[in-house]
């Protein structure tokens, strides 16, 4: 059936933003599905199996890896983040679930979130207004949950240009008010 | 008194300037002091307490007297040092603490009176009637000694926090900071380098020495200029360390736009770094101090060193007649100095006996009376007199984390305790190191030791420069006369005030402190402090170091509040959090209220209705008789699996969970470890090994904290994870006798009572859209909470209410929410406040013996199961028309209204516009025992005094009937 509900961006738009402020531009970023994975108690080596066969990494601690079709961040021991493109793994927890089977609790985590996109030649000195992540020592890969003006995000080092936010979806605005005051601020 | 050659200003532009009213001009690289000074004017200030005419006494950060107010309208700030403002054009200064003006000052008529001010003078004084304090004594003594005025105003700037990162930080770019910083930035250590001043060189600006073969202030320059280009250094000049934190964490505030006339747009004022550091040094320098003598805080009189760097770093000579009176080397340098400035400069060497023992001028300094070492006295037509007692280290970060400073007699000065602070190195002056040669070594040398010990190599290139020793003759004060000697220029302690503390037995240096105010205030007695010390302990036959030290606390110097409250302010002093009906509800005039960072629809008014009351009973009576609607995404959601998920729900409920079968819903209630309830919701079973947990609105994350506490550290063998999914589910209920035939318009799948029965859950669709439903009730009627993503949760919101207009359905907020759940008899957040246990609330039952769980054993404790303990009862007014107030407390009719005849009180009250009167639910001893006695409810604030029945707490359809359908 054709999907009535109109759905909206974290922002509350029918369509993603993308601004430039100065030296930065700032993208809502809502092309890419997230489920939790956990691996069940005991079981950790069949997970790991089954990710490499289906090709979805499963980075270290403080890291964030990228493959074909599926990436990762590490959230805790045996717990990661797995995003996928929206537009082909919508239902990504009924897509993941037959690749892991009881092996691991996955959990449908989309919605839960915003993701902004940050590019800048020099992200040090825009994050270094906005949290306490060392962004100067952190090379592409590395990703940590860290707290922006209050709220608990992960940041993901994509490239050196380029960094994801990802925060709680119904603070969409307030991160939003933040980086884009850091974004005038810091440069 | 003019300018003279030289000094690092740029003469070739000129920027104008006010200070009470008059206009002046100096020049780019000029403080507000040395312009004022340039333009002869030296009287700068009044003093605290007897408003005694004032001038600068410094060049820097310690200044004491010249505090004024900066700017004006809603940037006006009070009590900024002169010496530290950087000039910028059409600035602007008021003096402080003056009336009706600074040359004209009636409050002058305290100095007149001075034998009645003496420390301790309000102490004693204003003792009685002790009512008269706070009203009367305390705004006048405040009007008088004010420290300048606030505009009242809101700070239109704004003002940013940050977060740094270094191997090292350098506190301090003198010669010591720089020698440091350039053996750490050469060796690619990541480096930051903070100085306080607007230029980098700290004290060679103001010398005339050479450092290698080139003047220091050149030298600075070239070392700045090589530091700048490495990437590997950030050099922030306008930014002082205000303090040392733990784990190597310094806090610094930058003042980005303090030497704009405004911040530019979007740019912040100032900014609050935190800095986490592997090591830091400290370079600070160190403060020279006086010595006191009779009249010695005339305009005019300032430190040696002070009187140095006016002439060569600013250009300006104070007076053309000028005196100096040192006991020590360095004032030497200023008399050659300023002699090679073309000044007349006359010697006063304490170290030979000679003493400036009195001053005149009644504005600024005129003369001194110098008495010489063969008993001759003199008087010196001076106008300015430069006085060096010695200097003391810059060790207040140091002792920031109580770290007792050593006393050294060579310097005669405190030096900072090695490791009184962890992973922070002193070098230089700061260190007691008080030439050139040894700043610059000490400070290459730190730096080559500690990155050897981070694992950088490193080698210290120390280029040629003076080292010559201070050859210090302790002397603090003149013994001469009977006139007053200051100490403590800023909070206007004297000789004599020290003396009447030692006198009146207020000998300990903290005592000292608190009885004459000695080093209190914006200066914490950068100069005043080791002279009051010095006083003491000749006054009591002790040595310094016996009499006591003073350690500091942060800031180093004043803070502005904006920097500390950063952005966090007014709109955005926290952040919000949307349901996913906002927008839609925002679009019809929704009342929110804030639950946490949620903000919740309250209520909805309509239009024609003029009261809340009017919305909230419409709401309450619409759903009732047909369909409501209500957003309950911010309740708590978490995700709980794994093949040990049941157990662990039967660990964390106090009651039974792993008899729950798939597709069904539970409430359960949670208990604390002590047998308090913690929290109440649902569990719903959405598969075999997957569970959907409900928490309240106020505890998600709390109950989120504490199952991953049971999971990680009580019970890390059981195979559980747990994840929130609070955000992920846009989750609306929907209740009312209609509640099923809206449902049935958007849902795919058949949910008549047969297929979908009470205490139902399950996953569905919602025209192709996935979606969960549960069927449970918080109001007492049929009611369902359906849930869809997140994204789908403003259509979902639109969806139901276009779905419910066939039936009339509401939305309803909050208020009505409340109303329902009171009717029915539900425990919410005023029954859930942490000293109530399951026995309280009337849900003793649900607590299972036959399984252990957390809270259970505690939850049976004698004192908890007392049968007069407090239990849930329904309360009604006697009379309909009273209205309940909640707080209110039962007492037996007659009962005085004292804590020994308190009864329990009422937590919740509403009115149900089902029986057009006041209810309420309330905590009363006994009370499963008492229904049908009449009570009084009193509420001694609000004056209420109502009488009231105990009735069953279930006020609407007690049996149920409702819910099932």
């Amino acid at each position: 059936m054709a999907n009535p509900l109109k759905s909206l961006t974290p922002l509350g738009h029918d369509k993603p933003i993308t601004e430039i402020i100065g030296a930065v531009t700032i993208i809502e970023n809502v092309g890419t599905a997230l489920a939790s994975l956990a691996s069940r108690r005991g079981r950790e080596a069949e997970v790991a199996g089954a990710a490499q066969t289906a090709g979805i990494p499963l980075p270290g601690p403080g890291r964030s890896q990228a493959a074909a079709t599926y990436s990762a961040i590490w959230l805790g021991p045996e717990q990661w983040m797995i995003e996928a493109p929206f537009a082909t793994h919508e239902d990504i927890s009924a897509i993941l679930k037959p690749i892991f089977g009881e092996a691991a609790s996955i959990t449908e985590q989309t919605d839960a979130w915003v993701r902004f996109d940050l590019t800048a030649a020099d992200l040090p000195a825009l994050f270094e207004r906005l949290c306490n992540y060392d962004l100067g020592r952190a090379g592409v890969g590395a990703a940590t949950r860290t707290v922006i003006d209050h709220l608990g995000c992960y940041v993901v080092r994509r490239s050196d240009v380029e960094v994801s936010i990802i925060g709680p979806r119904s603070s969409a605005h307030s991160l939003h008010h933040a980086l884009t005051t850091a974004a005038k601020s810091a440069f | 008194m003019s300018r003279i050659s030289g000094g690092q200003i740029d003469r070739s532009k000129t920027l104008r300037f006010s200070f009470d009213g008059v206009s002046y001009n100096g020049h780019p690289g000029d403080t507000l002091a040395s312009a004022l000074l340039a333009n002869n004017v030296r009287l700068m200030g009044r003093s605290f307490k007897y408003h005694r005419p004032r001038g600068v006494i410094s060049a820097g950060s310690e200044e004491p007297n010249a505090i004024v107010e900066l700017r004006t309208g809603a940037r006006q700030e009070p009590n900024t040092r002169a010496t530290v403002i950087e000039l910028f054009d059409g600035l602007s200064a008021q003096s402080q603490n003056r009336w009706p003006s600074l040359k004209f000052d009636a409050m002058a008529i305290n100095d007149r009176l001075s034998p009645f001010f003496a420390a301790g003078f309000y102490y004693k004084t204003f003792m009685w009637p002790a009512a008269f304090w706070e009203k009367i004594y305390e705004p006048i003594i405040r009007r008088a000694a004010g420290l300048g005025s606030l505009s009242k105003q809101d700070d239109p700037d704004d003002y940013d926090k940050g977060f740094l990162h270094c191997d090292l930080l350098i506190i301090g770019a003198g010669p010591a900071g720089l020698s440091a910083a350039l053996t750490a930035g050469r060796a690619g250590a990541r480096v930051i380098l903070a100085d306080e001043d607007f230029c980098m060189g700290g004290r060679l600006n103001a010398e005339t020495l050479e450092i290698g073969g080139v003047a220091g202030a050149d030298w600075a320059a070239k070392t700045v200029l090589e530091l700048a280009a490495l990437p590997n250094v950030r050099l922030m000049t306008r930014t002082t360390v205000i303090g040392a934190f733990d784990h190597g964490i310094y806090g610094a505030v930058e003042r980005v736009s303090d030497h704009l006339a405004q911040p530019l747009p979007g740019k912040p004022r100032q900014i609050l770094w935190r800095i986490y550091t592997a090591r830091a040094i400290l370079a600070a320098g160190a403060t020279e101090r006086p010595i006191a003598f009779e009249n010695n805080d005339r305009p005019g009189i300032m430190l040696a060193g002070a009187l140095r760097a006016y002439a060569n770093r600013w250009g300006v000579a104070v007076g053309e007649k000028v005196a100096v009176f040192t006991n020590n080397d360095d004032g030497l340098r200023t008399v050659s100095d300023l002699k090679a400035k073309g000044l007349d400069v006359t010697l006063i060497d304490a170290r030979k006996g000679d003493e400036v023992i009195d001053s005149a001028g009644r504005l600024g300094l005129k003369s001194i009376t110098v008495r010489r070492g063969n008993g001759q006295t003199e008087t010196l037509q001076v106008s300015a007199l430069g006085v060096s007692g010695g200097w003391n280290p810059n060790l207040n970060i140091a002792s920031n984390h109580r770290g007792r400073p050593i006393w050294d007699d060579s310097i005669a000065a405190f030096l900072p305790a090695p490791e009184s602070i962890a992973g922070l190195s002193c070098v230089g002056a700061a260190a007691g190191a008080m030439s050139t040669h040894a700043a610059l070594t000490t400070g290459a040398e730190q730096a080559v030791a500690i990155l050897a010990d981070l694992g950088i190599k490193a080698s210290a290139d120390v280029p040629k420069a003076e080292d010559a020793p201070l050859n210090l003759s302790p002397a603090w004060y003149v013994h001469s006369g009977k006139g007053r000697a200051w100490v403590d220029q800023q909070n206007d302690v004297t000789v004599k005030d020290v003396k009447l503390a030692k006198q009146e037995g207020f000998v300990s240096v903290e005592h000292l402190k608190r009885y004459t105010t000695l080093g209190m205030a914006t200066d914490q007695g950068k100069t005043g402090n080791v002279l009051g010390l010095a006083v003491m302990a000749e006054l009591t036959g002790k040595t310094i170091p016996q009499t006591g030290t003073t350690i500091y606390r942060p800031p180093y110097t004043p803070v502005a509040m904006g920097a500390l409250g950063g952005r966090a302010r007014g709109h955005d002093f926290k952040p919000t959090r949307h349901a996913p009906s906002h927008k839609w509800a925002t679009e019809q005039g929704a009342i929110f209220v804030e639950v946490g960072y949620w903000l919740r629809a309250q209520w909805l008014p309509r239009p024609g209705e003029t009261t809340w009351r009017q919305s909230v009973d419409r709401e309450v009576l619409q759903t009732r008789k047909s369909a409501g609607i209500c957003d309950v995404t911010t309740l708590g959601k978490i995700d709980i699996q794994g093949t040990d998920a049941g157990l662990f729900l039967d660990r964390v409920y106090a009651n039974t969970f792993g008899s729950l079968a798939v597709g069904k819903v539970r409430y359960g209630l949670m208990l604390r470890e002590d047998g308090m309830v913690m929290d109440d919701g649902t569990t719903a079973r959405m598969g075999q090994n997957e569970y959907v947990m409900t928490t309240t609105t106020a505890n998600a994350v709390p109950v989120f904290r504490h199952l991953e506490y049971c999971r990680q550290v009580l019970w890390p063998d059981l195979d559980v994870q747990l994840i929130s999914t609070t955000e992920a589910w846009a989750q609306y209920s929907v209740a009312g006798p209609n509640a099923r035939k809206l449902l049935e318009k958007l849902v795919d799948q058949d949910i008549s009572d047969a297929a979908f029965p009470y205490m139902a859950c399950g996953n569905i669709t919602v025209q192709g859209t996935r979606a969960r439903l549960f069927r449970i009730s918080f109001s007492g009627e049929r009611a369902y909470e359906i849930a869809v993503p997140t994204r789908y949760g403003d259509a979902m919101i639109r969806a139901l209410v276009e779905a419910g207009r066939e039936f009339d359905a509401v939305v309803y907020g909050t208020e009505a929410l409340g109303v329902m759940r009171v009717e029915k008899g539900h425990v919410a957040g005023n029954e859930l406040n942490g000293q109530s246990s399951a026995l309280n609330m009337g849900l003793g039952k649900m607590v299972s013996r036959k399984k252990d769980s957390i809270g259970m054993v505690l939850s049976q404790r004698e004192g908890m199961t007392a049968p007069n303990g407090y239990r849930l009862v329904g309360v009604k007014p006697v009379n309909p028309s009273d209205a309940l107030t909640a707080g209110a407390h039962f007492l037996a009719k007659g009962a005085e209204a004292v804590a020994a005849n308190d009864g329990g009180w009422l937590t919740s009250v509403v009115y149900s516009p089902h029986l057009g009167h006041s209810i309420g639910l309330g905590y009363l001893k006994s009370g499963d025992n008492r229904k049908g006695e009449r009570m009084r409810s009193v509420n001694l604030l609000a004056k209420t005094d109502v009488e009231v029945e105990i009735i069953s707490p279930h006020f609407f359809d007690p049996e149920g009937e409702r819910l099932r359908g």
